[in-house]
């Protein structure tokens, strides 16, 4: 059963971003660790870069292969997860508890595009109900 | 898209299907994934559907004679019942695919080639070589094939087959066994670097064999093998694998086959020409084996630059090994190429990430002789 937490936004691209305040945090779904197999590898993004929504900004790399992963919201890169560094395969063990980045959004209304828990699980239903 | 006999098989056991080369077969299973299937084989036993593998029976006086033209290895020193590894090769020293050959008897043998590449095969004998004094017959559509690989193999395949199995030599094989009652052949030959077997039944017989031997391997710990894995364990044990290591224009002498590649062959064969110039003049490039010191996961088409940061060649394959837990590569550089211990930076994004170049295999192979 795909975990799907319902106190965060969602992306199309299987991103999750939760917003507190002023700052952000975010990292891959389960849908996306369970889509990827074995994580081996993630190449974050260095801190103070200014990334736009939709921007490709980290790669997952997978036994199988290198999966990009891209911003939900417009912003600046705070903080990236070291821990990932040394232990990737805590993506696959827990991919909401092991974000990826901390994120300064500057368009507090780009929140407003993204998908609700809800639209996010009919989405990966749909996706599922394709691969089955 | 094709299926193998086994594909209810495998989306019972949680198979992950996907498209390859018009084949739909499981990338990994559901309960294990590739990591844990590639340690299961090499540490107990794995079993792989390799139906989708071609193969081709060559029946005739000239049949020898016939392969003889179209390969790189010397097929006259085999004896009956052996196996040997061979590449085709083109008029530019290219390659057309590799393949195993089985020989029955000096008239009779049978091919076996990449899935991918049956059509392409195919064609290619039909336009390089009139079947003069020869029968040649695809039977890829006939025949299932299962491998049976890892250190547990031949206790597996002991309790289900009707021949000593331990007398079985590496690459030999026999076509008078059963397997579970089923009529077989089975060579002691695989592609994981592990000791192993491959069994081929009749096309209609694959989900009994599939079933009977995982069940035979059940207390030795055995597991279906998606291929993810088997792609994995081939990189690791330093076997080729055509369209990466071999391609139109990488030949066998640089990515460093050439044991199998008898130059000065009697009779010659198509593209032994260039390849003999190659071997002459020596070659101007070739692969290497290269572990990253840096982090970052090589892959398949990325470029191998030196010190100085000049581009001197292509990743031909690359990827975490999970047995050594390591990102590894394998470079066809420009020659004279680093040696081992020195230096080559892959071009990961933009960025230049170092490695060092290492032995060839990654893996000590574990066959048993």
């Amino acid at each position: 059963m795909t975990k799907i937490p319902q106190d965060l936004r969602y992306t199309r691209d299987h991103e999750w971003i939760r917003i507190d305040g002023g700052s952000g945090v975010m990292g891959i779904t389960d849908y996306a660790q369970h889509a990827m197999g074995d994580i081996v590898y993630v190449e974050l993004p260095e801190v103070g870069r200014q990334v736009k929504a939709g921007e490709d900004f980290i790669v997952v790399e997978s036994v199988k292969g290198a999966n990009d992963v891209f911003s939900p919201v417009s912003g600046k890169v705070a903080e990236v997860n070291e821990d990932l560094d040394g232990a990737p395969e805590l993506l696959n063990e827990d991919p909401y508890a092991n974000w990826l980045v901390k994120l300064e959004p500057s368009d507090p209304k780009e929140m407003d595009s993204l998908l609700d828990p809800a639209a996010y699980a009919k989405l990966v239903e749909e996706l599922e109900a394709e691969n089955d | 898209m094709k299926r193998t006999p086994m594909y209810e098989q495998h989306v019972a056991a949680g198979g992950r299907m996907v498209d390859f080369g018009g084949w739909e077969l499981p990338v990994q299973y559901e309960s294990s994934g590739i990591k844990a299937e590639h340690l299961n084989v090499r540490s107990k036993a794995g079993l792989f559907d390799v139906s989708h593998m071609g193969e081709i029976t060559v029946e005739g006086p000239d049949a020898g004679k016939w392969i003889s033209k179209l390969v790189t290895n010397d097929i006259t020193v085999m004896k009956d019942f052996q196996v040997q590894y061979n590449i085709m090769c083109t008029e530019s020293g290219g390659v057309v695919d590799d393949l195993l050959v089985y020989r029955y008897s000096p008239e009779k043998y049978l091919l076996v080639v990449n899935a991918a590449n049956v059509e392409k095969d195919w064609n290619w004998f039909s336009t390089h070589l009139p079947a003069d004094g020869v029968i040649i017959e695809n039977i890829s559509m006939k025949t299932a094939e299962a491998a049976l690989q890892g250190p547990a193999a031949e206790a597996i395949l002991e309790k289900v087959c009707t021949i000593d199995v331990q007398a079985l030599k590496f690459f030999t094989f026999t076509d008078s066994a059963t397997v579970g009652g089923i009529p077989a052949i089975v060579s002691r030959t695989g592609y994981t670097g592990e000791d192993g077997f491959e069994i081929y039944v009749p096309w209609e017989k694959g989900p009994e064999l599939w079933d009977l031997l995982l069940e035979a391997g059940k207390e030795h710990g055995i597991l279906p093998i998606g291929l993810g894995a088997r792609d994995s364990l081939r990189f690791e044990a330093g076997l080729p694998l055509c369209g990466h290591e071999y391609t139109d224009t990488i030949g066998p002498l640089e990515a460093g086959f050439g044991f199998f590649v008898k130059v000065d062959k009697a009779g010659g064969f198509i593209g032994q020409p260039v390849l003999k110039r190659q071997k002459e003049d020596g070659l101007k490039r070739k692969i290497v084996g290269l572990r990253l010191e840096d982090k970052g996961v090589p892959r398949s088409g990325m470029e191998a630059a030196d010190e100085s940061g000049q581009i001197v060649g292509t990743v031909t394959s690359g990827g975490y090994c999970p047995s050594l837990d390591a990102n590894m590569a394998l470079c066809c550089v420009e020659t004279p190429v680093p040696s081992e211990g020195e230096n080559l930076w892959v071009m990961i994004r933009d960025k230049a990430k170092k490695g060092t170049v290492v032995k060839r295999p990654f893996y000590d192979r574990k066959y048993k002789k």
